[in-house]
């Protein structure tokens, strides 16, 4: 026999893959590497820093920062003003998660049963299309409908409502001058700019749920409303889970949309914005950004153990 | 019995109702560009006109230098997290390793945590290092929340792709360079540009990420930043519109190529997303 079982070798890159084949780790670090480097160095020592930061403090007479380990900083989170804030913050993120699970329910359950064909894609792109569209146009364009002369203004005035959207706008907390200076503004423009990061989950698990089951449920004499409590909102609820992760982490950090609508109410994410700024207090502007982290690794850890990871 | 075979009426308009309040807004903007009326969001617009069309591409001059740095940003960003994320994409689609949760937790962090923090962070990393701010800090944020966007679509396709291609691309004679240029390229492809498109759309749109890593000066103005002046301190309120149709249009096509291009594997029920 004169024919090789193996190759000859034509130069470094077979060399090279000899190696790898032979040393398949070698391999894995050389494609690790550079991803790696990057997040590790930029993404990493970026929040080492911010957590570093929020251990300094500033000097009340000169404004400089202090360069020295203090817990004097979070402490100062702890003020009324800036509890306020941290309340409002986390109170308006469970309301949009629950607002956006909501609505989002319909949505979700009619793409995952019964669209097919054309009306699958349809709402594929129904969803996917306001998911990725400009969030800024998407702020704006509720500026526009929330305007005391906008949309809604005009329709409630032509159907003869006007008298309900002014006792919505009198409710004492809520309401204010106008929808766009409004809690419910701001609560609206929320739930429906983070809407698809939940419809998207949920439709996933609820694609999950075997037809037969349902089938089961009333074979079994089930209502269509015990069906749904009792095998459907269960099946979906690691998708509502995943869901809200998103939902609750955009509103947590999201400081574009009340600086724009709403009734100038301080949330966690202006708070940094403003200390690292105007204010220059980078210290505790730092230590507000450490809440959101520590409330979402609270959070991610929850869902995790609710079994929500499966659905992401 | 109660028939499951059938939405019910209030499902529909449940379904219906939620599409629509998805959509409706959008086209509002567009309404909005042809108003007459400057000062105020006046419903029904009094009158319609196409002069700010005009105005915005011949009166203001200021629209375009944030327009180019948006480009510029956008494709460097993408550029970057294209390398990047299918490395780590093909690197995490073999078998297991030590510390593979880990790496799949770090890349979906500059997503999972809100942009705040990302900013924050990188801003906090800045001062400390007495780095000045210029386009690479700003690429520096966004190439590292759309790593996670192209490794997604990289990896779904690396799940799709069976093993046995790569073995007799080997098998016959093939080294690794090859069976990557010829096999694992073409395969890839696809969900490479779908996966680059949706990182360039959220590069290109990005506002909270740069408003801390980018200074105050004009040369680093992207045009999300000039859309949130004008939203604060506004000029020309449908010349905005304009813009903001712009920037529409710029994110809508490549979402659709991206769509058309990875569509294949979403038909399957239970993928999802």
């Amino acid at each position: 026999m004169t024919t090789q079982a193996i190759l000859p070798e034509r130069g470094l890159p077979d060399r090279l893959t000899a190696t790898f084949w032979r040393r398949p780790r070698l391999l894995l670090v050389l494609l690790l590497t550079p991803p790696l480097l990057w997040l590790g160095v930029v993404y990493l020592g970026s929040l080492a820093a911010l957590l570093w930061q929020s251990f300094y403090s500033i000097d009340e007479f000169s404004g400089m920062v202090v360069p020295e380990f203090t817990l004097k900083t979070y402490a100062e989170l702890f003020r009324p003003s800036n509890l306020d804030i941290i309340i409002r913050t986390v109170g308006m993120s469970a309301a949009v998660t629950l607002g956006c699970a909501v609505l989002a329910f319909p949505i979700a359950y009619y793409a995952a049963r019964y669209a097919r064909g054309r009306w699958k894609a349809v709402f594929y792109l129904g969803i996917m299309l306001p998911l990725w569209s400009s969030y800024l146009v998407k702020v704006y364009a509720w500026k526009l409908i929330l305007a005391k002369e906008g949309i809604i203004g005009w329709a409630a005035t032509g159907m003869g409502l006007g008298g309900v959207l002014d006792a919505v706008l009198a409710i004492p907390v809520i309401g204010g001058n106008s929808l766009s200076t409004s809690y419910i503004g701001t609560f609206l423009v929320f739930v429906y700019v983070w809407l698809p990061y939940m419809i998207l989950p949920m439709q996933a698990a609820l694609e999950r749920v075997p037809t037969s089951m349902l089938e089961a449920s009333a074979d079994l004499g089930a209502s269509r409303s015990q069906t749904f409590r009792t095998v459907i909102l269960p099946l979906a609820m690691p998708g509502v889970i995943a869901g809200s992760i998103f939902t609750f982490s955009l509103t947590l950090g999201d400081y574009i949309i009340p600086s724009i609508i709403g009734n100038s109410a301080n949330f966690i994410g202006m708070a940094v914005y403003q200390f690292q700024g105007t204010a220059g207090n980078i210290p505790l502007a730092a230590a507000f950004a450490v809440v959101p982290i520590l409330i979402m690794l609270v959070y991610l850890t929850l869902a995790r153990r609710a079994g929500a990871f499966d659905a992401l | 019995m109660p028939s499951e075979d059938r939405p019910s009426l209030g499902l529909r308009l449940g379904a219906l109702g939620g599409l629509l309040f998805l959509h409706l807004p959008i086209l509002l903007i567009f309404l909005y560009a042809f108003t007459t009326e400057e000062r105020s969001f006046q419903f029904p617009p009094p009158g319609l006109t196409t002069k700010w069309f005009a105005v915005a591409w011949f009166d203001r001059p200021d629209i375009w230098p944030p327009l180019w740095l948006s480009l510029k940003v956008a494709a460097i960003a993408t550029a970057v997290a294209l390398v990047l994320g299918t490395l780590v994409s093909a690197a995490m689609s073999r078998a297991s390793f030590f510390g593979r949760e880990q790496i799949s937790l770090l890349i979906l962090l500059p997503i999972a945590l809100p942009g705040v923090i990302t900013g924050m962070s990188l801003r906090s990393a800045f001062g400390m290092m007495d780095i000045p701010f210029s386009v690479w800090t700003i690429v520096l944020g966004h190439a590292t929340f759309c790593i996670v966007i192209v490794y997604n679509n990289a990896v779904a396709r690396f799940r799709r792709l069976s093993g046995g291609i790569l073995e007799a691309s080997a098998d016959l004679g093939a080294n690794a360079f090859q069976t990557f240029r010829h096999i694992l390229l073409p395969n890839l492809g696809s969900a490479l540009l779908a996966g680059g498109m949706l990182a360039f759309a959220l590069s290109f749109d990005e506002v909270i990420v740069t408003t801390f890593t980018a200074g105050t000066g004009l040369e680093s103005k992207t045009l999300p930043i000039w859309m949130l002046d004008e939203l604060i301190r506004p000029r020309q309120r449908p010349v905005t519109n304009v813009v903001a149709i712009v920037v529409f249009v710029a994110t809508f096509f490549p979402i659709l190529i991206a769509y058309y291009l990875t569509r294949g594997g979403s038909e399957t029920a239970g993928s999802g997303k």
